[in-house]
């Protein structure tokens, strides 16, 4: 019984002359490599070249404010519980009064954190969540380095 | 100043004592054998001066090549560090000393009788050392020595098969 | 200009350019090995990564010189200097071109014409083992110890094999000197069309030599960490990587000399009949004989990556039963086969062993029934 049919049964059988010789099985071998030589690369290079990321990729993270500039997310923590890598972690703040045009409702989060190291970028936190607050960017990638510019 | 045979044979034969003798004052074995590479080698750059490079390749290839390269195998099996002094006591000293003396006693006694004629500069063959002058003694001169040698050395290559061959019951791992 | 100076110069240019060769040869290993594995290989620094090699130097310079405490000190520095002395001094002797006129003086593209050429080639190869034996030796390392002593046995046992090798040419040629070697092959004779089988047990012996794929054993990194060199870095690794490159190069060279003709091309008398017979037609005929012949050896270097990129290495004994049990007994067959065919005069004789081994291989693999492939499942598996 075997899990796949890919496994090759062996020959333990003695060599012959020819296979002992090596030679043609060299010639073949290093006709293979010599097409591949010859081969168009697949390579992209990457920071010059960029490949064309799709209108479902999900990239870079953002938490979207609403058409009057003000945040959406509630800190009801939603995203937290569907996260499979628990990545996300929040502090919730209570609205003060004078502060309606920063926060929508009055429930607030004074720190959203998304653990990089752990995200998966599944995208489940984008469907979790009921006021479109967190959306994963599907033109960009999360930034390699520190920066927080843009 | 021009660089003449002769003070290249100074510096080379000065090189070829000192390395020489570092064979025998150093107590490291792998310095030993490395500086009996180097012998040889200067050797060789005696023979290329000699204009027999035939012989002087052939040394390297053989001596400097092949059989150092099997000490220089043996040594470094061997644990260098553990330099066991208590195998040569004051007896065996004294006896090496006489038997050293002895044999540079038999060495100068025969070179002193030793007559070398010099063979007249204008007669001098260039080609004496080359290889095909070399090939023509041998194979036409030297016959039947060389092919008794040829014959020694191939009782040396069965012997030395016959000594490493497995034996039946014997186990390598 | 005194002769000496036109030597001294020339003897200059061939160190130039075998050092030059072996640094691009890094960058060219890579790029193969790129293209084989269908990525496009370094191509940052520089157009297409052509500095790469100046990046790698300058890296190398600046790592940590690491010395081991319990290592040999001066046997560990001695290791690589040794290593590279034996790969630079064996180009000496390899004619790279025909001669050069200048003045009234005729000059030979070749660092000294001496008539035991390829022996002295053969000598240095049989040297150049020590640096890899005394640096791994020095490292007070198993595994580099290991790695020297294997980099020893295998130097010995496929030395002789190509000395043997080299024989049937020089029983052809009647020279020892790489000159006269090439010279006959003048006019399209090229011994490879008279020593095939030679031609493949140099060529494996030359790998063998050079310590590369499939015979990199002494530097295995699947069970030895890195051989010899496992304790090494800095420059003093780079001293034993690109010994190995000059290697190399000097082996390519040696085999386009004996087995391709050397600097000798088709038609190559025409061209220097249009080229005229005076100094400067001369000199550009031999320019082109000596592009000719940096074709051909970079052709090998090429094939040298090729096949590295091509074929896993072999276990330690499939090597010595290769070395011992295949190739010396082939030599010792072609000698033969060889001396029969000059006894009759006939110079292609060689061919009738390796028809012979062919013949042997296509008859028992028509004799084989095709049905006993794959059916031996039931065999026990050890």
């Amino acid at each position: 019984m075997q899990l796949t049919n890919r496994s090759k049964k062996i020959d333990k059988s003695e060599m012959s002359l020819a296979e002992r010789m090596y030679l043609p099985a060299i010639a073949s071998g290093m006709a293979i490599t010599l097409k591949h030589f010859f081969k168009k690369k697949p390579t992209i290079n990457y920071p010059e070249q960029k490949r064309y990321l799709g209108p479902v990729f999900r990239g870079h993270h953002i938490l979207k404010k609403d058409e009057a500039g003000r945040e959406r997310c509630t800190a009801c923590g939603l995203c937290a519980v569907a996260c499979p890598a628990e990545a996300i972690s929040m502090v919730a703040a209570e609205r003060k009064s004078g502060e309606e045009h920063l926060y929508r409702e009055e429930k607030y989060a004074a720190v959203y954190e998304i653990n990089m190291l752990r995200c998966i970028f599944c995208g489940f936190c984008e469907e979790a969540c009921p006021k479109q607050a967190i959306y994963l960017r599907h033109d960009e990638f999360v930034p390699v380095f520190m920066s927080r510019e843009r | 100043m021009p660089i003449t045979a002769d003070k290249i044979w100074y510096i080379l034969t000065a090189l070829t004592l000192i390395s020489a003798l570092a064979v025998i004052l150093v107590r490291n074995p792998m310095y030993s054998v490395l500086s009996l590479v180097l012998t040889f080698f200067l050797l060789s750059c005696h023979y290329f001066l000699l204009n027999a490079q035939f012989l002087g390749v052939v040394n390297m290839i053989v001596y400097a090549g092949a059989i150092m390269v099997l000490f220089l195998f043996v040594v470094m099996f061997l644990n260098l560090r553990e330099y066991r002094e208590e195998t040569k006591n004051n007896l065996t000293k004294i006896g090496a000393f006489v038997m050293g003396l002895a044999i540079l006693g038999a060495i100068i006694a025969s070179i002193r009788r030793l007559q070398y004629p010099m063979p007249p500069s204008e007669q001098f063959n260039i080609k004496t050392g080359y290889v095909e002058t070399l090939g023509d003694l041998l194979f036409r001169d030297y016959l039947l020595p060389f092919e008794l040698v040829t014959v020694l050395f191939f009782i040396a290559m069965v012997g030395a098969i016959i000594i490493g061959k497995r034996e039946k019951g014997e186990r390598h791992f | 200009m005194d002769i000496f100076w036109i030597k001294a110069i020339i003897v200059l240019v061939i160190f130039g350019l075998s050092l030059v060769v072996a640094m691009y040869s890094t960058w060219a290993e890579r790029k193969v090995a790129g293209y084989m594995q269908d990525r496009p290989g370094p191509n940052r620094a520089g157009w297409g990564g052509l500095l790469q090699p100046l990046a790698d130097a300058g890296k190398m310079f600046f790592k940590e010189d690491f010395i081991p405490a319990q290592a040999n000190k001066w046997l560990f520095i001695a290791g690589p200097c040794l290593a590279m002395l034996t790969a630079l001094l064996s180009s000496a002797v390899v004619p790279f071109g025909d001669t050069i006129i200048v003045g009234s003086d005729e000059v030979q593209v070749q660092g000294i014409e001496v008539n035991i050429g390829i022996l002295w080639v053969f000598g240095i190869v049989s040297l150049g083992v020590y640096g890899v034996m005394v640096g791994g030796w020095a490292s007070n390392n198993k595994f580099s110890l290991l790695g020297a002593i294997r980099a020893a046995s295998q130097n010995i046992s496929y030395e002789l094999a190509m000395g043997l090798s080299l024989i049937a040419i020089i029983m052809m040629t009647g020279s020892l000197s790489v000159r006269d070697i090439i010279n006959t092959q003048h006019g399209g004779s090229w011994n490879l069309l008279y020593q095939p089988l030679g031609f493949i047990i140099f060529l494996t012996c030359a790998f063998a030599e050079c310590n590369r794929t499939p015979f990199d054993l002494p530097e295995c990194e699947a069970e030895l960490i890195g051989g010899y060199h496992t304790e090494y870095s800095s420059m003093k690794l780079g001293f034993y990587l690109f010994a190995e490159y000059i290697n190399m190069f000097v082996s390519s060279c040696v085999v386009s000399a004996l087995y391709f003709g050397g600097f000798n091309y088709p038609f190559m008398d025409k061209v220097a009949e249009a080229l005229g017979t005076d100094a400067t037609g001369h000199n550009i005929a031999t320019a082109i004989g000596f592009g000719v012949f940096f074709a051909k050896a970079l052709f090998f270097v090429f094939f040298f990556m090729w096949v590295r990129w091509t074929l896993p290495r072999f276990r330690y004994d499939q090597l010595m039963n290769l070395g011992w049990k295949s190739l010396i007994p082939l030599a010792i067959l072609n000698i033969v086969v060889t001396g029969i065919g000059l006894m009759f005069e006939i110079r292609w004789f060689s061919w009738v062993a390796v028809i012979l081994i062919v013949g042997v291989a296509l008859v028992q693999a028509a004799l084989k029934p095709k049905a006993a492939r794959g059916i031996l499942e039931a065999a026990p598996v050890r």
